[in-house]
């Protein structure tokens, strides 16, 4: 294959429920960077059933063009009919990058498509540029411009590595979620809009979908949060829970915990942080009563402060930590909510004096 | 029924990561273990032999060395085991992994093929489903439970705020989370068993239907340009302190921060 007939910087706009999750807004942003760097455009691929309306609002976050499957096939995420479309698109439009959310769908449909076209998929990448592979020159061998540059940590997040696909087309990233930034809403911004039809031939490989069954609660999404309060096994128990609730509440924060906490059953499986888990960057990250192994550290670390209360004063939560109390969780998290909302009291009190009356 | 379940080699990480003094990994103190996502595939692949009848395969791709894991694999209640080993397999990618054990798989009788999620080392996620794709059969990823019925599997695929129960036609793949159970212990009499058995061992010659161009570091379309162990950010301000002093120190920190 030609390589410089592949041209365009794509992105996979993952929907569920007819609704734009995220990733597609945070993808759109990091495109358009990539495109502007390659002096191409952006192009989102949307598929689903019954989504043509969605495709202004991806215009609005930066789309030049917007490649719309619409089909019955697509209603719910399978597999192999995604699978199809996406690879349909590929053979037909020749893109230079594709970007897929490194989401539960994404990593499903990602590495599948990758194979199908017989390209490289880089997982979960964190940082994504243009550049020249090798990043130096060596002798003896040619350097290419241009390339997309996709970095990841590795090893639970203890090893960082630049990987680059300079001999096949497209070159396929997924990225992870909550790492890049969308661009500001464009209102009216229109995106050429072309519909695409890969035919669909049901055959062994469409699985049926028996049930769907949603998670019961009201699920918060953590990685939106600015502040978290989060536990781990050492809070003890779901009840004690209640503790980090209200801290969280005096915050204006929201609760999220470890892997440990959801093996016991004490929280719900959508606010575990963490490599099987979600990552998150927000402003304030508490860990408390959470030992901060690696599998835990490579969701939180990149938080901008992080505040970590915890007994065993060897715990490696301390290592990542901007400040660490050695000290016990169920007598410090209560006096501390008392304290900040003392102290929100009081500015309420000069401020605004009814604001915490009750 | 025949049920091949694919396990990786990796370093033991959990809760015991060790650094060296300038903050890299320190790789040589680490346990080489059956990666957990894997192991959860074995422990799944055994229940269903329990229940309903089957043999199982463990198939690795390693170094020679890796003949531990599947020793393990064996001890368990795995009835045969394959080591993919050939120096020209090094270096490979998730294409030229996924590849390779496709090759070794089509040599096998199969109804079902599970492999864990992700390894803990490579954190990728994606040679499961690209199995399934080199061999033309479906896949179910994030497996929480999976069931048999007649011809086909039932299995419950994990999403972000839900999860879907899918029927899937075997032959079929399923990449195994390790929430799906808790792996049973080996027994003494399988660990004796285990290393009375022969682990077969096969190289580049005995993988069916590939080409060399798609194996190893060369036959990887990905390639790395820069590796770095991550150093570290330096130790923060770590205070031991009764319940008093810990409040007032925080609330100067957050206070500072304007974060109240």
């Amino acid at each position: 294959m030609a390589l410089e007939e592949y041209r365009g910087v794509y992105i996979f706009a993952q929907q569920t429920n007819n609704k734009l999750d995220n990733i597609a807004f945070e993808l759109l942003g990091k495109a358009k960077d990539l495109a502007t760097a390659l002096n191409t455009d952006v192009t989102a691929v949307l598929m689903g059933f019954g989504i043509k309306d969605l495709a202004d609002e991806l215009a609005a976050y930066g789309a030049d063009r917007v490649i719309v499957v619409d089909d019955s096939h697509l209603k719910e995420y399978r597999t192999e009919p995604y699978v199809h479309a996406l690879t349909g698109i590929i053979n037909r439009f020749k893109p230079e990058i594709v970007l897929v959310g490194a989401t539960s769908i994404g990593r499903d449909l990602g590495p599948c498509v990758s194979a199908r076209v017989s390209t490289g998929l880089t997982a979960d990448c964190t940082k994504l540029e243009i550049g020249d592979f090798p990043l130096n020159p060596v002798e003896g061998k040619e350097q290419k411009h241009n390339q997309l540059l996709m970095t990841r940590p590795a090893f639970g997040g203890n090893t960082i590595a630049t990987i680059a696909c300079p001999d096949n087309r497209p070159q396929m990233a997924t990225v992870r979620p909550g790492v890049m930034q969308a661009i500001a809403r464009i209102d009216g911004a229109k995106a050429v809009i072309e519909e695409f039809n890969p035919e669909f031939i049901p055959n062994h490989k469409y699985v049926d979908i028996l049930d769907i069954i949603k998670s019961a609660n009201d699920t918060t999404d953590i990685q939106q949060a600015k502040i978290l309060v989060s536990g781990g096994r050492g809070v003890g128990s779901a009840e004690n829970f209640r503790m980090l609730r209200d801290l969280a509440d005096a915050l204006g924060g929201e609760v999220s915990c470890s892997r440990a906490v959801v093996d016991s059953g004490w929280m719900p499986k959508d606010l575990q942080v963490g490599q099987t888990g979600k990552t998150v960057r927000p402003q304030v990250y508490f860990a408390i009563g959470i030992s901060g192994a690696i599998q835990h550290t490579a969701g939180m670390e990149e938080s901008d402060i992080i505040i970590a209360i915890n007994k065993d004063e060897t715990a490696p939560i301390f290592e990542v930590a901007t400040y660490g109390i050695v000290g016990d969780l169920n007598k410090i998290v209560p006096e501390l909510t008392k304290h900040i909302v003392w102290a929100h009291g009081e500015t309420a009190t000069s401020h605004k004096k009814t604001a915490f009356q009750k | 029924m025949k049920i091949v379940v694919c396990i990786k080699q990796v370093p033991d990480t959990h809760g015991g990561v060790k650094f060296n003094p300038d903050g890299t990994l320190d790789r040589g103190a680490m346990l080489a273990i059956i990666n957990p996502d894997d192991k959860a595939g074995l422990e799944a692949a055994l229940r269903l032999k329990d229940e309903y009848g089957a043999e199982v395969t463990v198939l690795t791709m390693g170094l020679p060395k890796a003949d531990d894991v599947l020793r393990e694999a064996m001890a368990m209640g795995a009835d045969k085991s394959i080591l993919v080993t050939d120096r020209v397999l090094g270096g490979a990618d998730t294409w030229a992994t996924s590849t390779t054990l496709a090759g070794a798989i089509r040599n096998l009788e199969y109804d079902l093929i599970i492999t864990g999620r992700q390894a803990i080392d490579g954190d990728t996620a994606q040679v499961g489903p690209q199995i399934s794709e080199h061999l033309n059969i479906p896949v179910i990823s994030y497996a929480q439970d999976i069931k048999m019925d007649g011809d086909s599997v039932i299995v419950q695929r994990q999403f972000d705020d839900c999860y879907h129960v899918l029927r899937a036609k075997m032959p079929c793949l399923i990449t195994a989370l390790s929430e799906l159970n808790v792996p049973r212990y080996m027994t003494p009499g399988g660990i004796f068993d285990a290393y009375d058995t022969e682990v077969t061992v096969w190289g580049r010659a005995d993988l069916k239907d590939v080409d060399d161009a798609n194996l190893g570091l060369k036959g990887s379309p990905t390639k790395i340009a820069k590796a770095s162990d991550k150093v570290r950010n330096a130790k923060g301000d770590i205070q031991k302190l009764d319940t008093a002093g810990a409040v007032t120190y925080l609330m100067e920190k957050l206070t500072e921060k304007h974060i109240i």
